[in-house]
């Protein structure tokens, strides 16, 4: 199979050439001659993006999404790869339920899915997960998702445990005391729509936590969904000093702001919260000058009733597989302040080599896993499309450019925006 | 008043907050002269739908819509039932289907009588929603401050105690500051929220400073559970330094009134002296309520004479 003149995303650079697929693989980058071919002309093709922040609730949670809804949603959005949150019911703290999502993800048969171990047992928070068998049946690695753990001392040592299976802690960061209630960020939109606040202190006072264990471990450390400017400030000074932090972010932080609470609207609510412009700003400032690696969803697909409830009660989370490319394309190089290589490092090459993973970058031998998009396409979000179960998106009606034409996976076309989904 | 809800003074224009004053001082007329029956809301029915407990503020709603004609249902839900009860979606469908003309919805979470407006045909009018407002009870005091010096425009408000947690502190900061009066706020920094500011607050660092040359001071109700949440060390020392008495009340001008929501924690917000003393209107400011919350529905009603 061939994709024809196309412009290429590498590494440092366009190219405008064809892309040969052998067994799965890309066999060739430049001019091919003939054979089945799929016209690509005036489409850009990026290494599958990866997005290594997804909740797939399944087992437990198959109202809110499955493992096939999100892998359609997945492969609709040009994941790829995605790797899936351990709080599901069981949660995901042994062999058994890692080699259940791998089988159930074969099933699917459209992206690769890579299950996410909790750092302790039933993320209780008390001792530590079977993270030897976690790793064995196929987790990449850990996080206590939803929270931190709050002991300390556990922390330090899962590090170090993980450490002997080549695992890395992904960090949820929140001090739960400073958060206790709180739905939304700390500030003058909290005050008028008297909903409860936490500061950007009860995200940073665990970033920084975090962000010591493994300085004074020696071991890397990943910081999950970074919302603050606060937090991308941390993190920025720890590298520089030579901590083996990696840290992502998600669309809706460089995106939107608190002032989207004023309407009540229960897709705004997120956890971390959407904080202040100045967050925003940092946050993509973060993206331009390296601090932050990469761009994640946080995928998290609710039943609608879960949502048209008071703000309090709603469930925390935005559906965001299917709409990450474009926001990220149009706020982030429309705009100037990324490349489209430096973009497909962000939601690529660096979740793929964050977690071990193969692919991520557009060369021969790699996996032909490609990411087909038309940049000039703008469209309209609307969430009655979505094919995620999760409809809960704060950016409905919003216009967006760059839209995702085939998802390829080891070669097979698994979705083509004209045929829809493709097991 | 061109509006199906009253949800808060947040969104309204000053010329709606000067027209419910209006309506009100009239009828607060008639209650004085005894006058309490009105055919405003005659063949209409009102269901007062409390999610928190309240005595004043339910009286006073439940009065007002019979004083005009209606007929009312009460019901009271346990805060508890909340979150494992009906959602409250379903309880707006069901109560539009007995076609219900008005609710009036108090609830412990800010935001809820949005969303219940937004579910039913019914008028819905905010009896107080969790942090967020309690336009009536502003409303009642602005009555009270309009009534007793003949206008709002220019005068000083101070308003004293725990501004984090109070709907009725915002509620009168936006509907006074909107009618041209200057509200000081002064509270301890653990119960003061950001960004009052940006509405028009004069946000003060002492007790003085609010209070100077003030024509009204009003205290808040603290719940006394927010001493154990780590607020304020003793509710002795939150009387000390935070609460009116006649000694703070010698800095505000000749004649200032003092206001309370009610119902007080007596020597603790307020001293006993300061709530029996002849510069309280706490007991005119039931009767403003009463006035005002009539005032509210017949205008909601589309009726804006008596």
């Amino acid at each position: 199979m061939i994709f024809k003149n196309a412009e290429l995303v590498l590494k440092d650079k366009l190219v405008r050439a064809d892309i040969t697929v052998e067994n799965g693989k890309i066999a060739a980058i430049g001019n091919a001659g003939g054979g089945e071919a799929v016209d690509c002309t005036g489409l850009t093709i990026f290494p599958g993006l990866i997005d290594m922040h997804v909740h797939l609730r399944e087992p437990g949670f198959e109202r809110k999404e499955d493992i096939l809804s999100g892998s359609r949603a997945a492969v609709k959005g040009g994941f790829t790869q995605i790797c899936c949150m351990p709080n599901t019911n069981p949660v995901i703290d042994n062999k058994v339920v890692v080699s259940y999502i791998k089988a159930r993800a074969k099933e699917a048969g459209l992206c690769k899915v890579h299950p996410i171990g909790a750092i302790t047992k039933g993320q209780k928070g008390e001792e530590l997960a079977a993270i030897g068998g976690m790793k064995a049946a196929g987790a990449v690695a850990l996080s206590e998702d939803g929270k931190s753990v709050a002991d300390t001392n556990l922390m330090a040592k899962a590090m170090l445990y993980a450490s002997d299976f080549g695992l890395k802690c992904l960090c949820h960061c929140e001090d739960r005391f400073l958060a206790e209630g709180a739905v939304v960020n700390e500030g003058y939109n909290a005050t008028v729509t008297g909903l409860k606040g936490s500061l950007r202190a009860a995200e940073d006072v665990m970033i920084a936590r975090e962000l010591l264990l493994a300085e004074s471990l020696g071991l890397p450390v990943h910081i999950c969904h970074v919302s603050t400017y606060s937090g991308v400030q941390l993190i920025r000074e720890a590298k520089a000093r030579g901590v083996k932090v990696t840290a992502e972010t998600c669309p809706h932080y460089f995106t939107l702001t608190d002032d989207a609470i004023k309407t009540y609207d229960t897709n705004t609510k997120v956890n971390p919260p959407l904080r202040e412009e100045k967050d925003r700003l940092a946050v993509i400032e973060g993206l331009k000058d390296g601090t932050l690696d990469c761009i994640v969803t946080d995928h998290a697909p609710h039943h609608e009733d879960d949502k048209r409830v008071e703000y309090d009660l709603a469930a925390f989370g935005i559906s965001g597989l299917e709409t990450s490319f474009a926001l990220s394309y149009t706020m982030l190089v429309k705009t100037g302040v990324l490349t489209l290589p430096q973009l497909a490092r962000k939601m690529s090459f660096n979740p793929a080599s964050v977690l071990g993973l193969e692919g991520g970058e557009l060369k021969v031998g790699a996996p032909a896993d490609l990411t087909i998009a038309d940049l000039g396409k703008k469209w309209k979000v609307d969430p009655n499309e979505f094919v995620s179960k999760g409809k809960n998106t704060p950016f409905g009606g919003r216009e967006v450019q760059g839209q995702v034409i085939y998802t390829v996976v080891d070669g097979g076309i698994k979705y083509s925006l004209a045929r829809g989904n493709r097991a | 008043m061109d509006r199906k809800d009253l949800l808060g003074l947040y969104d309204l224009a000053p010329e709606e907050i000067g027209e419910i004053l209006d309506l009100g001082l009239t009828f607060k007329a008639a209650l004085k002269r005894g006058e309490k029956e009105h055919s405003i809301l005659k063949g209409k029915s009102a269901v007062i739908l409390f999610y928190e407990n309240s005595t004043r503020t339910h009286t006073s709603f439940e009065l007002a819509a019979k004083f005009l004609g209606a007929s009312v249902v009460n019901i009271s839900v346990a805060t508890s039932s909340v979150q494992k009860g009906e959602t409250l979606v379903d309880t707006g469908k069901t109560l539009d289907a007995m076609k219900n003309d008005f609710i009036v919805i108090r609830h412990p979470m800010g935001g809820a009588p949005k969303l219940l407006a937004e579910t039913v045909k019914a008028h819905v009018v905010n009896g107080g929603d969790g942090m967020h407002e309690h336009p009536t009870q502003a409303l009642l005091d602005m009555l009270t401050l309009k009534e007793h010096f003949g206008r709002i425009e220019g005068l000083k408000i101070a308003i004293l105690g725990d501004v984090r947690h109070s709907r009725v502190a915002k509620s009168n900061l936006y509907g006074l500051t909107k009618l041209g009066a200057e509200v000081r706020l002064f509270a301890p920094k653990t119960l003061m929220p950001d960004g009052l500011e940006r509405e028009g607050a004069i946000v003060c660092s002492s007790r003085e400073e609010a209070v100077e040359g003030a024509d009204a001071v009003m205290g808040l109700r603290i719940q006394l559970e927010r001493q154990k949440a780590g607020n304020f060390p003793s509710l002795v020392e939150y009387a000390k330094y935070y609460g009116v008495d006649e000694n703070i009340l010698h800095y505000a001008k000749k004649g200032a009134i003092v206001l309370h929501p009610g119902p007080v924690n007596r020597g603790v917000e307020l001293t006993s002296e300061v709530i029996d003393g002849e510069t309280s209107r706490i007991e005119d400011q039931v009767l403003s309520g009463l006035a005002v919350r009539m005032a509210a529905l017949s205008l909601l009603n589309g009726e804006g004479k008596v």
